[in-house]
């Protein structure tokens, strides 16, 4: 094993859909399992904590990690592996901007509990129990990690060297970074290795697009038939195309229905929603204020189109539900 | 003194979990608990997202299981807007769901289950796995694994964008259609497979009928559990992934309840244990009757082997032959024993590659209309599916726009997770007595959860793995007295 880079797969606060993308590489797999020493993938391997805790401190050439951070076992892992790596690619959307479960940062955790645990139409609770850290049950002692008030994409726990997002990312992609990290052909710390063009640059539809897309009505998605070859917002269907950075491999789009930003950001914008509003506030073909009030009314779930998988990397980070809905 | 052994971690399906087994003064086992470490709370945060926006957003419940989760929703948004979907749009489901039912059953019957048939329970672990089974089976089964499955996820992906994160799935229909030329892959892909199974159900018959070992450990008390079981019937009480009734039988295979999906509130209830963030399901009417099986118990289990105890047969011809040589083997139905889940899922396997057949070959397939837009929200819907693992309920309500007010879920492996405490337990009895821990208790312990399927049946295990498995042995004050790894 002397001489090989040492690399580590590891699934923090995920749904293992990345994990399973990483086996999606299929024969190419094989290729990365022989190029490179896997000292971890719990998945795959004996899980070796100890074994990790042991090594020297930047032993790990790279920690590819996955998921977001929930709870106080995430975090132990995540900051562990920062420890002991040279390298951190988050990978998917949950560890580059909090996927979907990010959405959680708009309610408390209290309000989970409650639900979950009280208030779901199935709960039988007459104990009133909730999970708890610590427990002692028949004389045993129980102990579960804490469950934490808000969901962390990775860089809020740790430093993070470069980014692949994606729900899951593609395989071109994957193995690109293996490669590049392989060959000792990386970018400057910090990159996205992604492409740097927005999903419009690339999506087959925009050679139908009108030079002037001009809109006086939002559709939902399962409001019309939405016509296979013609651009989405052309329609008047949001497609977060204009601000999603490409190289997804357009398979949504592929499938007939619009992009919702699982990529992320494009190159050099921090907030996905805010560089979206201005893409669709110049579309809009209203003069009047109620007519474009009228419109944008349409976009009903402003977070939930704008942020789907960023809210914990967003501007809106962590907000309160009550907040807002005070706004 | 109590002593405790903790494995962990030892699963992926709902976020992570572990086990942690106590010992008696005497030294013999006194508690299991499996312990669900995680939660993500996607029954709050869902509430104000559009309605037609939740089979894109579910998925993200679980990457191993997420088509289920996908039609599970697009269903109860067909319930929700009060529409069928056009024939063709449920061939078109169906063709996703059992594309799905294949490579999900495949890779955890060839990367988990046959290992410790075929090459043994006490093997290396170092061989007990895809890699040791390849060799002693043939690389022509494991390219053809993987090659089925990689097929598999082309029609997934064809239909619903990405395999670990299915997208699609619109109230009354699908997104987009089926070519003619698609059709011709997907036949290809259907008939490879249906024969692919064929072998596999041999290989795995060979083994277990025709070696007596194998059979008594099918048949071990270490492996058997006396619980209720639910699934999902057909009018004429056939097993079905996609749609039907719920049927629920007794421990004795007497009917105890058949339900619409839409009451399934009436029947499932959720009891909460504060050492575990997931809920223990049970039968409602019944009670919570704690950790128990036999007689009182108001546990049931889902997955393969409850479907095929709750159903009259299979759907299809080939699958039903299999169904009856099932039974006959493992003496009469309901079946107890865990192990023969599974053999069940192989069956189900080959009943979903012939349904692939049928759907491959109806001419609706490539029909136009894959749309109802007669749409009528009445601000309720409910979907039910079989998940590979077991019965899955998505509860939603809205308000008049369509926008989210509820939701509710029941997933499958929440409704084994009591059962799995319980098998645990009686598989660690028979390897720990008088604190003596034997050897090969990690094995068995493992393949007392592992007939559950906690989603260790991905393919990244598969390539090249053994369940991660470490037991600590530690007395009452949390001293580590012994450790069992994997080498």
């Amino acid at each position: 094993m002397a001489g090989k880079s040492k690399v580590a797969i590891c699934w923090l606060g995920g749904c293992g859909g990345c994990d399973e993308a990483v086996v999606d590489i299929n024969e190419v797999i094989l290729r990365v399992v022989e190029a490179f020493d896997i000292v971890l993938w719990p998945v795959a391997f004996d899980f070796k904590y100890d074994h990790i805790e042991r090594m020297d401190d930047g032993a790990i050439t790279l920690s590819v990690i996955n998921g977001n951070v929930r709870n106080a076992d995430q975090e132990e892992m995540a900051k562990l592996l920062r420890r002991k790596s040279q390298l951190v690619l988050a990978f998917g959307a949950c560890a580059c901007f909090g996927g979907t479960p990010g959405l959680a940062n708009l309610r408390t955790k209290k309000d989970i509990f409650d639900w979950v645990y009280r208030d779901a139409p199935t709960v039988v609770n007459p104990e009133k129990n909730y999970p708890k850290t610590k427990v002692s049950s028949n004389g045993a002692v129980l102990t579960l990690p804490e469950f934490y008030e808000q969901v962390y994409p990775l860089n809020q726990i740790i430093d993070v060297d470069y980014y692949l997002p994606g729900c899951p990312p593609p395989p071109d992609l994957i193995v690109n970074a293996f490669m590049a990290v392989l060959e000792g052909k990386l970018p400057p710390k910090g990159s996205t290795l992604a492409p740097h063009k927005a999903l419009c640059d690339t999506c087959e539809r925009n050679k139908t697009k009108p030079s002037r897309i001009a809109i006086r009505d939002i559709k939902r998605i399962h409001e019309v038939e939405a016509q296979s070859n013609t651009c989405f917002l052309a329609q008047g269907i949001l497609c977060m195309g204009p601000a999603t950075r490409t190289g997804c491999g357009e398979t949504c789009i592929n499938i007939n229905i619009p992009c919702r930003g699982c990529f992320g950001p494009v190159e050099g914008v921090k907030d996905a929603g805010a560089k979206y509003i201005s893409a669709l506030a110049s579309i809009i073909d209203a003069e009047e204020e109620k007519d474009v009030k009228r419109i944008l009314d349409k976009v009903n779930d402003e977070v939930g189109y704008l942020y789907r998988f960023s809210v914990p990397a967003s501007i809106l980070r962590k907000r309160r539900v009550s907040e807002v809905e005070e706004q | 003194m109590t002593k405790k052994l903790t494995i962990n971690p030892i699963t992926r399906l709902e976020g992570h979990g572990k086990i942690e087994i106590f010992l008696d003064d005497n030294g013999g086992v006194k508690d299991a608990y499996f312990q669900v470490v995680e939660l993500r709370g996607f029954e709050r945060f869902c509430l104000g997202r559009p309605a037609e926006e939740m089979p894109r957003i579910v998925p993200n419940i679980c990457g191993v299981c997420p088509s289920p989760h996908n039609l599970a929703s697009t269903k109860a948004l067909d319930d929700l807007y009060s529409v069928e979907p056009t024939p063709t749009a449920k061939l078109i489901r169906q063709l996703h769901f059992n594309a799905f039912y294949v490579e999900d059953h495949f890779i955890h019957f060839f990367f988990l289950s046959a290992p410790d048939f075929v090459l043994g329970p006490d093997a290396d672990p170092a061989d007990r796995n895809i890699v040791g089974l390849i060799k002693k089976v043939g690389p022509d089964v494991g390219g053809k694994v993987i090659d089925i499955r990689k097929r598999c996820r082309e029609i997934i992906k064809l239909i619903a964008s990405k395999p670990a994160h299915p997208e699609g799935g619109l109230p009354g229909g699908v997104s987009r259609g089926i070519t003619s030329e698609e059709r011709e892959w997907i036949k290809e892909t259907a008939d490879d497979t249906v024969q692919f199974t064929q072998v596999a159900l041999g290989l795995f018959k060979d083994l277990v009928l025709g070696n007596k070992k194998y059979l008594d450990m099918v048949m071990n008390e270490a492996y058997k559990l006396q619980t209720y079981y639910m699934g999902l019937v057909d009018e004429n009480r056939k097993v079905n992934f996609y749609e039907g009734k719920i049927r629920v039988v007794d421990p004795k295979g007497k009917e105890y309840v058949t339900f619409d999906p839409r009451k399934y509130a009436d029947h499932m209830g959720e009891w909460v244990e504060p050492w575990t963030y997931v809920r223990l399901t049970h039968l409602r009417k019944l009670g919570w009757n704690g950790l128990i099986e036999g007689e009182g118990t108001s546990l049931y289990r889902v997955g393969p082997l409850a479907r095929l105890n709750v159903a009259d047969g299979m759907a299809t011809p080939l699958a039903q032959k299999e169904y009856e040589q099932m039974f006959d083997a493992l003496g009469g139905k309901p079946s107890h024993h865990t192990l023969a889940f599974h053999w069940a899922r192989l069956i189900e396997t080959l009943q979903a590659a012939e349904d692939m057949q049928r759907i491959a070959n109806d001419p609706m397939l490539t029909g136009k209309d894959i749309r109802n837009m007669n749409l009528k929200l009445k601000k309720v819907g409910i979907g039910c599916v079989e998940a590979a693992r077991g019965t899955l309920i998505h509860h939603y309500e809205t308000d008049g726009q369509g926008l989210i007010t509820k939701v509710n879920l029941i997933v499958a492996t929440q409704q084994n997770a009591a059962p799995i405490c319980l098998s645990v337990k009686k598989a660690a009895s028979e390897y720990i007595k008088n604190g003596e821990v034997k050897e090969g208790m990690l094995n068995r312990v493992e393949m007392a959860f592992r007939p559950y399927d906690p989603c260790l049946a991905c393919a990244t295990h598969a390539l090249l793995g053994e369940t991660p498995l470490e037991v600590i042995i530690r007395d009452s004050t949390g001293k580590t007295v012994r450790t069992l790894k994997r080498p």
